[in-house]
């Protein structure tokens, strides 16, 4: 089983929403669909179901052109940010819904509903209303909709974001295991990098209409193609400073130059981007390969454990994630440390060049 | 617990009393006032004790005055209700003739209702009134100024005119909540047309009809206005509603006592209606149904 996209585009009055786009997603795989707002991660996911009908391109379902057909004839199930259920029904007949009307007899729906019912912890509420089911229960039972179909394709679109904090942690747990059981092809849109990184399989970064990179999760996280799947895959976004190379040297612009090592050292001489993730980003002088830079401080956020700081260097704005509770002076200059093991570097055109040291020993 | 009495709160709450007594406690007092006494002019008064009401309670003129308004009330909601909804779900949803319709249909809600009376009463006019005149060309005999049929379609058909875009519109704000997903999800579902209004538009829909058949039945159920300027409550008795009833007996027949303990009586079966109306569809609604 497997699902292909070949340069599927999706134009809305003159607005190009997907660009051409080639994907393949194979049977039982979790393939995360991830991107800020906008950038295209529900388009997809109605091209992918059939929803609506690509202006370019082929959408091709284990081998076969499946593009001009309509939803209802295609094996797909979809769970949405609210939870749509039917709201005369009960749980039990939500479940059923999808399955009475494949002619199904009554005995294998009644052990398909139970059994998805079961799995999602539903089983005692079988015969309430949605609506006096929480949030939680409300969401597990769309889910169990879409699972009862055994439908090859599973679309998620963004289906924990209305979930409070600590319901989300928890189907979050739960669902790449039910998935596993399932076989069928999952496709989760999410805006957070840490969603991803949790339900693991694939990902795709998604970034105004343009599918950035697709490949296994962890490898997209640790050696991003592109700035902009960097600034995609990490929460808050990735920093980045001006750079240039002479000789064995990497000059920042503050005066500044670290010793090009390793792969850097193979580098033309030039101008580059530094890329380096918030949570590299150090208040206290760490080792002999820190750089220190001096960067004025204009927010800072306390999240309990930890402290996001808002810098500006030299007009760049860089967020730091620290750990520890600081009591740091608004307005007034901080010193800051980076390892140079944990900065990447991309070119002038937001390729890649150069992978931070760290991510390549991992 | 203790709790901390202050009476200040009272202060507060005057103004909404001193209000509420002017508008309806104290003319209701006074309606109650009538109803057990008796007069012959003069301001002269007799107590009269429930007599009024035992008199109205055994007079076949208050019974069939309420027969035919709840045969009125009956009709139009039969009618007003589902062609309400019918035209919300063929509303364009967006854009221009979106708000093409929702002018068009606030038109009738914008009239006067003497006027609609009017308009309606001239319409219906074999001699000059376009729908009148027409009919009789066709050779429909229409008249209903004598014919008791002719008279009760007239003023059906103009309430539906009058009123239908309220339930329409109503409607149409419940249709236009429902999420797109929603239809997404029942598309994927390969479920049907029927199937999608009656377990997503419908239930989503039930909070607004629920209002819209309670304003449809208070606001039929005391119709004066318009039969009246049509039938004036003819041809006899046949479209004489229960308020066209009551003013005639308390304006042209001067019988205040009778007419206010059928006033009293009138106002309690509406609120009786409508709270079984209210009782019945909150019950549905936490169902979800």
């Amino acid at each position: 089983m497997t699902l292909e996209l070949k340069g599927v585009s999706k134009v809305v009055e003159g607005q190009t929403h997907i660009h051409p786009t080639d994907l393949t997603l194979e049977k039982g795989t979790m393939n995360v669909l991830l991107g800020p707002t906008t950038a295209g991660k529900t388009s997809l996911m109605r091209l992918m179901a059939g929803l609506d009908v690509p202006n370019s391109g082929q959408i091709l379902w284990q081998g076969e052109d499946v593009t001009g057909q309509r939803v209802q004839d295609r094996k797909v199930a979809m769970v949405y940010q609210q939870f749509i259920n039917y709201p005369s029904m009960s749980v039990y007949d939500n479940i059923a819904s999808p399955i009475k009307l494949m002619g199904v007899s009554a005995k294998e729906i009644d052990t398909r509903v139970r059994e998805t019912a079961e799995m999602m912890k539903l089983t005692p509420m079988l015969d309430r209303k949605p609506l006096e089911l929480s949030g939680g229960q409300q969401q597990r039972c769309a889910l169990a909709r879409a699972l009862v179909k055994n439908a090859g394709l599973v679309l998620l679109d963004e289906p924990l974001a209305n979930l409070d904090y600590k319901l989300r942690e928890e189907l979050r747990q739960e669902i790449p295991k039910i998935f596993e059981a399932s076989g069928s092809i999952f496709v989760y849109a999410t805006t957070e990098p840490e969603e991803a990184l949790l339900l693991g399989g694939n990902v795709a970064t998604l970034w105004e209409g343009r599918i950035t990179q697709f490949g296994p999760t962890p490898r997209v996280y640790r050696q991003p193609v592109d700035a902009t799947t960097a600034r995609v895959f990490s929460d808050p976004p990735m920093n980045f400073l001006a750079v240039s190379k002479t000789g064995d040297r990497l000059m920042f612009g503050d005066g500044q130059s670290t010793p090009a090592l390793g792969k850097l050292a193979e580098l033309p001489d030039g101008r580059y981007t530094a890329g380096f993730r918030p949570n590299h980003l150090e208040i206290m002088s760490g080792g002999t390969q820190a750089m220190k830079f001096t960067a004025k401080l204009q927010v800072t956020e306390l999240t309990g454990s930890e402290t996001f700081v808002h810098l500006d260097h030299h007009g760049e704005r860089w967020v730091g994630l620290i750990h520890g509770v600081h009591d740091l002076t608004l307005g007034a200059d901080l010193d800051v440390w980076l390892d140079a093991r944990h900065v990447y570097i991309f070119g002038e055109d937001g390729a890649l060049v150069a992978p931070a040291a760290y991510a390549l020993a991992a | 617990m203790n709790k901390t009495v202050n009476q200040k709160a009272w202060f507060l709450v005057l103004p909404v009393l001193i209000l509420v007594a002017f508008s309806a406690v104290i003319p209701l007092m006074t309606v109650v006032n009538y109803s057990v006494q008796d007069t012959f002019g003069n301001n002269q008064f007799f107590w009269a004790g429930l007599e009024w009401f035992e008199e109205m309670l055994h007079d076949d003129r208050m019974w069939n005055a309420l027969k035919r308004q709840l045969l009125f009330s009956g009709i139009i909601l039969a009618i007003e209700i589902p062609l309400g909804i019918f035209v919300a779900l063929n509303m364009p949803k967006s854009g221009f003739w979106s708000s093409f319709c929702l002018v068009l249909m606030s038109l009738p809600l914008l009239i006067p209702w003497n006027v609609v009376g009017t308009i309606w009463q001239i319409f219906g006019r074999v001699d000059i009134g376009l729908l009148g005149y027409v009919l009789d060309k066709l050779g429909i005999d229409y008249n209903y100024t004598q014919d008791t049929l002719d008279a009760w379609i007239t003023i059906i058909v103009m309430d539906v005119w009058h009123w239908t875009s309220l339930v329409a519109l109503l409607a149409f704000a419940g249709l236009k909540s429902i999420p797109d997903a929603y239809y997404q999800a029942a598309k994927i579902d390969q479920a049907s047309r029927w199937k999608v209004f009656r377990y997503i538009e419908l239930p989503k829909m039930m909070g607004v009809l629920m209002i819209a058949i309670l304003l449809r039945f208070m606001d039929s159920f005391m119709i004066y206005t318009e039969p009246f300027v049509v039938t004036g409550g003819g041809p006899g008795n046949a479209t004489t509603l229960l308020s066209i009833d009551l003013v005639k007996m308390a304006l042209g027949q001067f019988d205040l006592g009778p007419a206010a303990a059928f006033s009293l009586m009138y106002f309690l079966v509406i609120l009786l209606i409508s709270w079984v109306f209210y009782t019945v569809m909150v019950n549905l609604d936490k169902k979800g149904m």
